[in-house]
């Protein structure tokens, strides 16, 4: 494999507390070396990326996305969809188990992570926690961890049932796995016909859709802890995911305060948008959770900036367009993101809200590798991985969802003024992602 | 969050919600918002007018126009009032209902809009059992789209009627609205409102008129966040406490009566209860509407009702064909209204009775 100097770049490792001026080398897929600018001693002959004036750092980590393989090839295939993720920066995705078929097997973990996918960048599946992600009979996890499984979710399908999660948690902490919960209590859904597409309140009375209530989350959340609580000497470890409700996070972050391995993430979509964001029926505003209050919306901010967040993660989940060219209720739940988290982070956190930079990138990647316990990503130190973040942090754009790599569009984010251009993305030495130069 | 971290954060810089960029075609009816009073005024002038007129001649005023009615829910009187209103001024109507057409296929709502466009419609009436749904059919087909009931959400058309209804028995002779023109008229609407898009679209509109709208039924039907569904106030202009002057919730029905000029009954939409259990005896007892009651507490104000009325549930037959009802003048005004909706969809030019 050729070697990769990446020189004169300002490199920031949250994980490893760098914040300098280097040149790295990058050889057989590994870190090599790092040095001062113009200092390292092993680059003859190596390829040369001029970073001056970028941003270096650990490439970023999503621990939520939905690439839509096997099954629905036409929303997203694994190509495609780590094709976007590399646009964005990201040189590892963890990948949900909704597919079809669910991936709750070792054979389906496995090919996820096939070569023959044409993944540009490393794809880590979560597996499904229950048989079929039915909630009913827990899968065999050591084997799906020896598979690449990295966590265990029925996400999209909350394990009800407090025996199976209870039981979810303590295999899953028997094999060192985390457990994903997408927390949100379906039985509390008003009306039979489970029909809710957006937040209750006075925004879902206003528009006549039926309403999905925060305590959906929140109680969910709740139980979760209380099992956690009763499984501490197993150090059983649950991660929320996609957090959008001020309740869901009084309640992880009074877990923490209690010593617990509660851990969460939330996606750009809940700390920027709200309700109020579905307008008239904007099916591309319609997700699962749902656009939240204002309240609630602060209240993600509030948690993101005071640390008790542990992830951004994009749950990004591509759906054709035909699909949500429909009336809202009949829109399926889900909007990309992987192309935009970067941009609006760096927008939004850092620059208009004052987040340190290495802060918000350790959110992006040194964070959720620890959560996922990616050994050797995360970090740039000598020796790990060489997946590798290179942009502009000034460089505003807007964003277009036309140009997407991914095979479908439904964001929100279509014309919004994005911070922190890409340059290159970097994964496991080799050149994923590089924006075209005039 | 704590106060003083709540105040920093209103400080924060936040995105915008984007501005809304509907009606896409001034001719749309698809919000009662969507009016201003000028666009109101125009309707109830127009409507009057249109009523008036020789049938011979107004015949003349879309002749041969086409108007496709596309109907996904089962109608009565709004897609038969619609119609006589459309054929009243010699358009060409076109009936497409659920039960005999390509949507029993499975065909969507753009690809249904679009092939009516393709044959020739000019304006689609649509109604839907999905709220939202004429918001997708204008945005897709961009042709005037005027909607005839969409889910929960809202009938535009039957809170002009009703419009027309109270103004000429509470204001005979008022020509045109302003914001003071129903000052000191309160008009409750009980029942089921949580379903009722007559409710949503009466609360968008009287309210603007200077109207107070007293909301009335049990909490299974009318959650108490409905109180902040109005046409709303600009935030500059907002007290410490977010929500509308003009519409309060009072559960107790006869107190309500009491304060009612005008009384809208609702019916139980058991079709959108979705597994709801609700008591239907202790309902009537609560909120049935009967002769002694309203002799009682209401014996001068007018009762409407927009139909189907189920009598002897939230309303007696007594009550229903007595002296107080003008829910047979609200049918009658049904044509009137839709008469000056659909000739505004087909001669609305740019900027011409759009919301200010």
């Amino acid at each position: 494999m050729t070697a990769l100097v990446i020189r004169s770049g300002h490199l920031i490792d949250p994980a490893a507390g760098v914040d300098l001026l280097k040149d790295i080398l990058l050889k057989d897929g590994r870190v090599a070396e790092i040095a001062a600018p113009g200092k390292l001693k092993q680059a003859n002959g190596a390829e040369v990326l001029d970073a001056s004036g970028l941003i270096v750092a650990p490439g970023l980590i999503d621990m939520h996305v939905h690439l839509r393989e096997p099954g629905q090839g036409y929303k997203e295939t694994i190509a495609s969809g780590t094709a976007a993720a590399a646009v964005g920066g990201f040189t590892s995705v963890a990948a949900m188990p909704n597919t079809f078929p669910v991936n709750d097997s070792p054979e389906i973990t496995r090919w996820m992570q096939d070569p023959e996918r044409g993944a540009a960048i490393r794809v880590f599946p979560v597996a499904a926690a229950t048989r079929g992600s039915k909630g009913e009979t827990v899968n065999d996890f050591a084997a799906l961890k020896s598979a690449g499984a990295v966590a265990v979710s029925d996400d999209g399908q909350p394990i009800l049932k407090d025996s199976v999660m209870r039981e979810t948690l303590a295999a899953a902490a028997r094999v060192g796995l985390s457990v994903i919960q997408h927390a949100e209590d379906t039985r509390l859904m008003q009306g039979a016909g489970g029909n809710a597409s957006m937040n209750l309140g006075p925004v879902s009375f206003k528009l006549g859709l039926r309403g999905m209530p925060p305590e959906a989350e929140s109680g969910m959340v709740e139980r979760d802890i209380r099992l956690v609580t009763e499984l501490r000497d197993a150090r059983a470890h649950l991660h929320v995911a996609h957090t959008s409700t001020a309740a869901a996070l009084a309640a992880v972050r009074q877990a923490r305060r209690n010593g617990l391995r509660v851990t969460c993430e939330v996606t750009p979509h809940h700390f920027l948008l709200t309700e109020e964001h579905v307008g008239l029926y904007n099916t591309n505003a319609k997700m699962n959770p749902p656009l939240r209050s204002a309240a609630d919306r602060d209240a993600m901010i509030e948690a993101i900036l005071d640390g008790v967040v542990d992830s951004i993660a994009t749950d990004h989940a591509p759906h054709a367009v035909h699909e949500k060219e429909v009336e809202f209720e009949n829109a399926p739940n889900g909007i990309t993101g992987l192309e935009t988290a970067l941009g609006l982070c760096l927008r939004w956190l850092h620059t208009e809200w004052k987040m340190p930079l290495g802060r918000v990138l350790s959110l992006l990647s040194a964070q959720p590798a620890a959560l996922l316990g990616l050994k050797g990503r995360g970090t740039l130190t000598v020796g790990s991985f060489a997946d590798v973040v290179v942009f502009d942090p000034k460089a505003e754009w807007t964003y277009n969802a036309r140009e997407t790599k991914s095979k479908s569009r439904n964001t929100p984010f279509d014309g919004w003024t994005m911070q922190g251009k890409v340059r290159w993305t970097i994964s496991e030495g080799r050149v994923a992602y590089s924006a075209e130069t005039t | 969050m704590s106060p003083t971290a709540a105040k920093a954060r209103r400080l924060l810089h936040l995105p915008p919600v984007a501005a809304l960029p509907f009606p896409y075609h001034p001719g749309s009816l698809l919000s009662a918002s969507d009016l201003s009073l000028d666009g109101l005024n125009h309707i109830l002038t127009r409507a009057t007018a249109l009523e008036n007129l020789d049938p011979l001649v107004r015949d003349r005023i879309l002749a041969k126009r086409r108007v496709a009615l596309l109907f996904y829910e089962s109608s009565t009187r709004t897609r038969t009032s619609f119609e006589l209103a459309a054929k009243g001024l010699g358009a060409d109507t076109t009936l497409v209902s659920s039960l005999s057409s390509s949507i029993e296929k499975g065909e969507s709502l753009k690809d249904t809009g679009l092939t009516l466009r393709a044959l020739g419609a000019e304006t689609i009436i649509v109604r839907s059992n999905f709220s939202g749904a004429p918001w997708l059919l204008e945005a897709e087909t961009r042709l005037p789209v005027l909607n005839a009931g969409d889910g929960m959400h809202e009938h535009p058309t039957q809170a002009l009627l009703d419009l027309r209804t109270i103004l000429a028995r509470l204001r005979p002779g008022v020509e045109t609205v302003t914001a003071e023109t129903l000052a000191g008229v309160t008009v409750s609407i009980v029942g089921d409102i949580l379903h009722s898009r007559v409710a949503r679209s009466n609360m968008l509109l009287l309210p603007r008129l200077g109207a107070r709208v007293l909301l009335c039924g049990p909490k299974e039907l009318l959650p108490d966040l409905a109180a902040q569904a109005g046409p709303g106030i600009p935030p500059q202009q907002q007290g410490p406490v977010a929500g509308d002057p003009g519409i309060a919730i009072e559960r107790d029905f006869d107190a309500a009566l009491r304060q009612s000029q005008a009384v809208m009954m609702l019916r139980i939409q058991a079709e959108r209860l979705a597994g709801q259990q609700l008591d239907l005896e202790e309902y009537k007892a609560s909120y049935q509407l009967t002769g002694p009651r309203l002799a009682a507490h209401a014996p001068s104000a007018i009762v409407l009702h927009p139909g189907p009325i189920i009598r002897g549930l939230e309303v007696t037959a007594g009550v229903a064909d007595g002296p107080q009802s003008v829910i047979l003048e609200q049918v009658k005004n049904g044509v009137a209204i839709r008469m000056a909706v659909v000739e505004r969809a087909l001669t609305a030019k740019a900027n011409q009775g759009g919301r200010a």
